[in-house]
This record gives structure tokens, sequence and C-alpha cells, in this order.
């Protein structure tokens, strides 16, 4: 957990989407360095808000924060000419579901090669060879053919390799992964996250995992944060799981089903109102 | 792709056979009595009963769409008894007009509809958003024939900036030698381009207010659209890469909403082509919509049968040029 030069740091990051609706991130506060971090939730508790707050790709939510700096860049006051340079080349997110996110009437090494030549100056062929050895990097096989060919003619586990090899061909620091492998089939999500965890740590990137798998960022972070309703209620060291303190962590890890368990019903989540008040216990 | 051209032929030719027999019943189930509007209400019973054995109505009606179908394998639609012409010749007469005023009106209705539809959607629910709807339903709401006597009385009477009623000013009529029917392409072939001038002065308002009555459709759709598109996460893609937003918008919303816009300006091609009928009347254009609205009117069996069946071709068309647009436009359609 190397934490001594963080590549970002947020503090107190609030989203409201409209001024009288409830906040869908409260005071949340982290910081990253070249490590996986893990941000676990239910659907709805504002994980995913995070990801886009981070990449600022909601121009009609209220954003605030006391401080968001990435590297140099204060996201909070960077401007949207800043962010595009930042955007696709520095700071990069993957999406959950390749079906949706890859734009259907493109050939998807096109859509690769895109966000190479967005931000390096280069002919046509060079982008092209950087990004079929990109695919190739996250092993697919054939990649000159699979570059040609569109989005509904891959399958979804491909069509999330090439998500990845899009959002890391230009070497960015950090990279945001949305729900990155819960579209996919389980036989083939255990592969992608494998491909995209040695690519991460060859080139030292600083990976945020958003997932509600708890298994999941268990086996391929470093650090979790627990959210509820908007805000971090628990943050532990991955391999600390088990003896989280909180007691809607401990609910969440009580409802996990176990191979070899019991066959009783599993227990259902008392949530409590005090976690929407106490949370933000952690830095 | 070779069978499906071919299934899109034999598509074309069972919708044709479809047409003809509709256009073949329509005629017969029309409430008017073809040989009385031929021979007239004093005609004797012989005269009346020979005409009745000429045009056939004797013979069964299965032999009368065979004839029918021959006719007009052979392009002879009979002859209009209000004009006392060939229909065909009729029709190459009106239909240059009106396509001439329908493609300017489309081609200044889809500009403008679709350049609207994306500001507003781009722009939802700002000041630009609403101002652009109501531009839109006031193109909806008001006649087009009370827009096209604002706009005479506005533009020809009032200000003078375009010509008035007709395709061109009387003073021109005849001058140029009839080659296409289209009065633009005819005299620029000639080079008269006194005339041609001419032409465009008087289309362009009737083919303004037309276009603007398509816009509004047009734009509305657009903008739904579009605001669908822009609420797909492969936008969010493309801006996670780093996209401005222009590049977004027109290389992966707007490039996605083709294949929608290509039917939604095709349908209104052809209801421009099926005739403006309003806006031809206040404007006095010699087009497809009057002779259509006329000859209905009075019960002109030939010709009302063969304008049913000239404004199904017309749709025919526009669905098979539509159909080869999706082809070049979504992937997943080849």
């Amino acid at each position: 957990m190397a934490q001594t030069n963080p590549i970002l740091t947020v503090k107190n990051l609030s989203v409201r989407y409209g001024a009288n609706a409830e906040p869908a991130v409260r005071n949340l506060s982290l910081s990253l360095g070249r490590e996986r971090l893990g941000i676990v939730g239910e659907s709805g508790s504002g994980k995913s808000t995070v990801g886009r707050a981070i990449l600022r790709l909601l121009p009609r939510a209220q954003v605030t924060a006391e401080q968001m700096q990435f590297e140099e860049i204060d996201l909070s006051t960077a401007s949207e000419r800043q962010m595009l340079a930042v955007r696709g080349r520095r700071m990069t997110m993957i999406l959950q579901d390749p079906k949706f996110s890859l734009n259907p009437i493109q050939r998807v090494g096109a859509q690769v090669a895109e966000a190479y030549r967005t931000h390096f100056r280069c002919s046509k062929a060079v982008a092209r060879a950087k990004s079929v050895a990109m695919l190739e990097a996250v092993q697919i096989r054939d990649p000159e053919r699979v570059y040609d060919l569109y989005p509904h003619e891959v399958s979804g586990g491909m069509g999330q390799r090439i998500m990845i090899a899009m959002m890391l061909l230009t070497d960015p620091d950090l990279v945001i992964a949305d729900e990155p492998t819960s579209a996919l089939d389980v036989t083939v999500r255990l592969n992608v996250l494998n491909i995209l965890d040695g690519l991460v740590r060859d080139k030292g990137i600083g990976l945020i995992t958003i997932s509600h798998d708890l298994n999941l960022v268990r086996n391929f972070c470093d650090r979790v944060l627990i959210m509820y309703a908007g805000q971090v209620v628990e943050e532990l060291a991955a391999k600390d799981l088990d003896r989280a303190t909180h007691p809607y962590t401990r609910g969440l890890l009580a409802a996990q089903p176990r191979i070899g368990g019991t066959r009783q019903p599993l227990p259902v989540l008392e949530r409590q109102s005090e976690w929407k008040t106490a949370g933000g216990a952690v830095s | 792709m070779r069978r499906a051209i071919v299934g899109q032929v034999a598509g074309v030719l069972v919708t044709l056979f479809g047409l003809l027999v509709l256009t073949f019943v329509i005629g017969r189930i029309m409430p008017v009595d073809p040989v009385r509007a031929m021979v007239g209400e004093d005609a004797t019973r012989e005269v009346y009963d020979t005409v009745y054995r000429q045009l056939g109505l004797d013979r069964p009606v299965w032999t009368q769409f065979f004839y029918y179908l021959w006719d007009v394998l052979h392009f002879d639609f009979g002859t209009s008894i209000r004009t006392g012409q060939p229909v065909l010749e009729d029709i190459k007469r009106v239909l240059p007009a009106t396509i001439e005023l329908a493609t300017f009106a489309i081609i200044l209705g889809a500009s403008l509809g679709i350049g609207l539809g994306v500001a507003a959607a781009v722009n939802k629910d700002s000041w630009i958003d609403h101002l652009i709807r109501v531009v839109s339903l006031l193109g909806h709401s008001m006649p087009i024939f009370w827009t096209g006597m604002i706009g005479l009385l506005l533009f020809y009477a009032g200000l003078g900036w375009v010509g008035g009623s007709g395709r061109m000013s009387q003073f021109y009529i005849g001058l140029v030698p009839e080659r296409t029917g289209f009065l633009l392409i005819d005299s620029a072939i000639s080079g008269n381009w006194e005339v041609f001038r001419s032409a465009l002065n008087h289309v362009i308002l009737p083919a303004s207010l037309l276009g603007y009555s398509s816009a509004a459709y047009i734009t509305r759709m657009t903008r739904s659209f579009m605001l669908d598109q822009l609420g797909q996460e492969y936008v969010t893609t493309a801006r996670v890469k780093g996209l401005s937003n222009h590049q977004t918008i027109w290389r992966h919303a707007f490039a996605n909403i083709r294949v929608q816009l290509v039917t939604i300006v095709a349908l209104a091609y052809g209801s421009l082509l099926e005739g403006a009928v309003l806006i031809e009347t206040v404007f006095a254009w010699p087009g497809f919509g009057q002779y259509l609205t006329s000859n209905l009117l009075i019960g002109d069996m030939n010709a009302v049968m063969t304008c049913v069946l000239v404004v199904g071709v017309i749709f025919i068309g526009l669905n098979l040029i539509s159909d080869l647009l999706y082809r070049v436009f979504d992937p997943r359609t080849r």
C-alpha cells in the first residue's frame, strides 16, 4: 500500500442531482496512491456517482468538494478544456456493459483507436497498430480480424476486454472500473478481471473498482471503502474484510451465500437509520 | 446480399400488386357513375348503354381487373373526363411542379428541423430548448393555408421580396421550352436566367412555409431521438475518452439517429409529394395536390385511380430508398 505519493485526493465530496434532492454522495473522502481501491455498496448507494464526479461527467449535478486533487490538477476548478486533456488520457473509466458502452454502429477497432487519436497526433496506421497491439495485450486472439468487427459481432467478455483495451491504451495514471464485470457471464468474469489486474499492476496504474461484489473486491483490491446511502461507513484493508466492525458491512457479509453453507434462508440486512448520520467515521 | 435484393424486389412487386388491387377497388366503389360523368345527365338510354359497354363495365369484375392490369402495364391510364387529355399527360405536367415544390420544402425543412432538434436536445430544458419547442409548436398548429395567406400579404404584397402566385410571372409563361417539366431545370438548360430567377422567386415562399411545417415535425422527432441517444452509455464512453461535446454529439450520438431520421424525412417528403393541396390552392400552384383534389370532387375515375397509384408508387419508392440507406447507416441491418 504505497500511499506516499497520492494520485488522487478527495475531501468531503458531495453530489446532488437537483437543488432539492437528497444528496447522492455525502462528505466522501478518499485518497489513492498507485494501488487498487474498491468501493462497495448496494445499488443506489452512490458509488457510481463518485466515479463520474471525479471525471467531472455530471454537468447537471451539483458537485461540491473541499478538495479534489488529481496529481497537479485541481479537479474542482479545472476548466472543461483542461478536463478534455485529462479525460481519456490520464484518467479513464471502464463502464459496466459492453452491449451498451460501445457505439453500435462503429467498428470496435476504430473506437479503440479513437481513444488514442484524441490525445496523440499520429497517422491512422500508427493508431491502428497501437490498438491492435493493445487488443493483443487483453488476450484477444486474431486482433487484426476483431479490429474490423462491429460490437454486435463480439461476445460480452470480448466486448469488455475491448473496453479495457480502449481505456488503457493511453497509459493513464488512474482508471475507474465501474462494475467492470457485473454484466458478464460468471465463467468469463474471472478471466477479464485477471487481464485487467495484470495490466494495472504492470503499468502501476491507480485503480478504483466500483462494485457490489464483496468477493471480487476482496480478491482484486488492496483497500475497500464500504458505502451506504451516499457515504463511507467503513474503510479497511481487503484482507481484513472479515474483521469488519460496522454493522452494515457485517450485514452485507452475512447475506453472502456460501458453497457448502446451510440451506437456511440468508439473513436479511436490518437497516438502522443512524447509519445515515453517523457515517464518515474514517478519513 | 443477393438474397436480400431478391427479397426486396419481390416485396416491391407484391406491394405494387396490392396497390393495383386497391386502386381498382377504389375505382369501382366510388359513389360516382362513370358513365353518367362522361355522357352527361341528358343522354339517352342507347348512348348510355353504348358507353357502358365501351368502358367494359358489362364484363365480370375479374375480367375488368385483368384489362385494368393490362392497361397499366402498358402505361395506358385512360383519359381524364375533366381535362379531356390522357391522364398520363396530365400527370407529367402537374407532378414536376409538385416535386419541385416538395423537394425545395423538404431540403429546407430537414436541414432546419434536424439542426433545431439537435440543438434543443443538447440544450435540454434551457431557454434554447424552450424557444425551439415554441417555434416547432407554432409550425404544427398554424394552418398552412393561413400562413400561406399571411406570407403572401407580408412578403409579396407588403415587402415585395418574393413572387406571388403561380410558378413564375405571367409574363414568362411559355417562354421556356418544356423538357423535363421542372421549371428551374428547363430554364437553366435553355440558359434563360430571367425565367429561372422568376421561378426561384415564386417557389421560395410556398416552399419555405411547407418546409417550416415539416420542420416542426422533424424538430420534435429529432429532439426525442437525440435525447434517447444522449442518455446511452456509449455517449459516456465517448466523453470518458476525452472527446469534446461537439465530437461526442456529432460523431457518436447523431451518427446513431441517422436511420430514424431517414425514415421520418422520407415520410415527410412523401406526404409533401402526395400534394400540399392547401398551399397549392393558396399559391395557385398547378401541382399534383390540386389535380387530385379537383378530380376527386367531380369523380373523374381514371384520374383519381391513377393519382392514388402515383402516390402509392412514390411511397414504395421512398421506402425502398430508406431501406437501402438503413444498410448504409446501420451495420446491424446488413
